[in-house]
């Protein structure tokens, strides 16, 4: 303990009974052990930390009951955006901009709109700690050449790819129906080719009113076609993504496309690593949307996962002083792209031709680079009853259930 | 009656106990639904907002309708299977015993391995019913395949319930009717199912409050799913509080609850007349 305090140069006299720094993050079996790492160069360097790790809804709940009280952690684990804006809002984040400021190699280590998830206003309340995710179309190259089909770069292209899958009996794209998120991926980017990502920041930042914006639902009439057409097959309403479902059938050959966040390749090397290893599965942008004003190039998915600081720790300066060392660290970034991780830094090609998977996570980087706009996933940027209350909605909506002009009626009602 | 009573004292623990654990957080809740409360900060009292909000909610009012189908129907579903295999395990050959043992294997599992248990079973693509009905994944069935579920669960606890009861019944009231010349299906219509009729009610008590507050089963099952097919009240509330953070209306929720739960209880007893309840042996 005194090795600790004597060692920490940068606390104040005062700090004398700061113990370890409190992390919390999402479970990873690789991954926390790669933050685990991190910890370890902490303590190398004087200071001192415990991380503490917990299943998704459970650290959403926890963290919300904890930050107000004593048991609240000093650095925690978050998505960024309006999810980060509550506890921004609620005065329980502590301003990480003097810190980046003083410390330039931090700051302009990272991408800076993957940076800027994190940023509400001029001010930074996190600094990025895991990989990027943004969602992609992966596909199954053997089912497309059998059928000799190209993998759809535009709208039209997808649309008419559905029917040939559809005719050959194969489910044209697999969909995760019973976890809301899965069908939230094609409503952010097909509003986001519709309309651009001006529509949604308005919905986010002015309310509900926003949904109201004609784009809304042209680009939801345009997914209620999509659905009605076939694309999905009938039993997505009852697959799920966490028990293996939709990565599963297209492995197998009997779904063809599959829109999901980046972690699918790592998901399908583990649960079908034959299919990866022999080359079939295939990954490409989403595709445009002609007339749309949005950009091609742009992105929807997890911006980042962002460690940020609480208000009220007693060990404030070695937070800051831990998310200003240890994550743009050499070993650290290594450590992610070994894993397969794409992280969020600049200048990172060189590191990733080294990836276990070079070729995707190059991918994933020019892409990041390469876009105009990353939009974080909608129910991250919303605040939670309103996110709750739209995944409900969407969920009808897929089903058939709800109507686009009245999914829009419901959501700008609240 | 006798005036020999214990003293009030001996009460005390237990009420100390209720009061702490059931009639403070009762309290508590019905204070937080007048507030709103996002989980973060302290509550900031809104009057009546969320009752008004409460009345004006039609997916609370679905979750309510949702939640009494599940209560009737797995009542109609279990009640008649718990009574009939129940007496039925109440018989003496070995047979029955082992059949019997088997048969309470669900009673064993826990809530969260039934549920994911039946999640693979009735998956679409890789389940034990390829092709088949969209057990989980029709909003018109799904509700139906969750009381399926449950039944499979409970009828076995169920049937231990009217076993015990069945073997309870004096086997002279059956040798008299042997005499009389009573068919089998006659001895269970005029015997069995007057002297079982307080198990009825125990067991309707039980199955009625407990479908009321089913949770675990729905939530790892469907999650509410597809869409809100099978959002009963208690999930609705869950869904409110904890992924939508809204404390204070969730609250309310938790009122409508508690108070549906009591009135269900005291309708149930009084409709029985279980509380005139006494021995109908001779002689007592």
């Amino acid at each position: 303990m005194t090795a600790v305090v004597s060692a920490c140069g940068t606390s104040g006299p005062g700090e004398s009974n700061a113990g370890a720094l409190k992390i919390w993050a999402l479970e990873d079996p690789v991954l926390n052990k790669i933050e685990n790492k991190s910890i370890d160069s902490f303590k190398a360097g004087g200071g001192n930390a415990s991380l503490e790790t917990f299943g998704n809804d459970p650290y959403k709940q926890r963290l919300r009951v904890a930050i107000g009280s004593p048991q609240a952690p000093d650095l925690f684990f978050n998505w960024g955006g309006g999810n980060l804006k509550e506890y921004v809002d609620a005065g329980k984040v502590a301003d990480l901009t003097q810190v980046l400021e003083e410390n330039k190699a931090a700051k302009d280590a990272f991408i800076p709109s993957v940076l800027n998830g994190a940023k509400l206003g001029d001010k930074y309340y996190g600094v990025p700690m895991r990989g990027m995710q943004p969602v992609l179309l992966f596909f199954n190259k053997k089912v497309f050449t059998e059928a000799g089909a190209q993998p759809p770069t535009t709208w039209d292209e997808l649309l008419a790819v559905v029917d040939t899958f559809k005719a050959k009996g194969i489910t044209p794209i697999a969909l995760a129906g019973t976890q809301a998120w899965t069908e939230l991926m094609w409503a952010e980017y097909v509003l986001d080719r519709v309309a651009g990502p001006e529509v949604f920041k308005n919905i986010r930042d002015k309310g509900p009113e926003g949904w109201k914006d004609p784009a809304v639902v042209e680009s939801m009439t345009k997914l209620k076609d999509l659905i009605d057409r076939g694309a999905f097959g009938s039993n997505f309403a009852s697959v799920g993504y966490d028990a293996g479902g939709a990565s599963t059938i297209l492995a197998q050959g009997k779904a063809a496309m599959h829109l999901m966040g980046s972690w699918e390749y790592t998901n399908q090397l583990d649960q079908s690593p034959d299919f990866v290893k022999n080359g079939d599965l295939g990954w490409i942008a989403f595709p445009s949307i002609p007339g749309g004003k949005g950009d091609a190039g742009n992105l929807v998915g997890n911006v980042s996962n962002f460690y940020s600081a609480t208000q009220d720790s007693k060990s404030l300066d070695a937070a800051k002083k831990f998310v200003t060392t240890e994550l743009h660290k050499d070993s650290y970034i290594e450590a992610l792209v070994e894993a397969g991780d794409v992280p969020p830094v600049v200048g990172a090609e060189e590191k990733l031709k080294k990836s276990p998977n070079p070729e995707y996570a190059s991918f994933i980087y020019e892409l990041v680079l390469d876009s105009k706009n990353f939009q974080l996933s909608w129910d991250q940027d919303l605040p939670a009853d309103d996110a709750t209350f739209m995944l409900t909605q969407l969920q009808e909506f897929f089903l058939g259930k709800v109507s686009p002009q009245q999914f829009v009626d419901a959501v700008a009602a609240r | 009656m006798s005036s020999q009573r214990p003293s009030a004292w001996y009460a005390v623990p237990a009420f100390a106990f209720f009061a702490l654990f059931a009639a403070l957080p009762m309290l508590l809740v019905i204070y937080l639904s007048f507030t709103a409360w996002d989980g973060l900060g302290t509550p900031a009292l809104n009057g009546g907002e969320n009752w008004s909000r409460l009345l004006e909610d039609s997916e609370a009012r679905a979750s309510v309708w949702r939640t009494l189908v599940l209560m009737v129907v797995s009542w109609l579903v279990q009640t008649p299977i718990a009574l009939l295999i129940g007496v039925w395990a109440a018989g003496k050959q070995r047979s029955r015993a082992v059949l019997s043992s088997i048969f309470f294997l669900p009673l064993l599992l826990s809530t969260a391995a039934i549920a994911l248990l039946w999640q693979a079973l009735l998956e679409p693509n890789f389940g034990a019913f390829v092709g088949g009905p969209l057990f989980l994944g029709d909003p018109d069935i799904a509700l139906y395949t969750v009381v399926l579920v449950i039944s499979w669960q409970f009828i076995p606890f169920h049937t231990l319930l009217y076993q015990g009861a069945a073997r309870a019944v004096p086997a002279s009231l059956y040798e008299a009717a042997t005499i009389d010349g009573a068919s089998r299906v006659s001895k269970f219509r005029h015997i069995t199912l007057p002297q079982l009729r307080y198990t009825v009610v125990t067991s309707s008590v039980l199955m009625l409050v407990g479908s009321l507050t089913t949770f675990d089963t729905v939530l790892i099952l469907t999650n509410g799913g597809p869409g809100t097919a099978t959002r009963i009240l208690p999930l609705h509330m869950y869904i409110t509080g904890f992924s939508g953070f809204e404390m204070g209306y969730a609250s309310t929720i938790a009122v409508v609850l508690v108070v549906l739960g009591t009135a269900l209880s005291l309708a149930v007893m009084r409709w029985s007349g279980f509380r005139q309840m006494s021995s109908q042996q001779e002689g007592s």
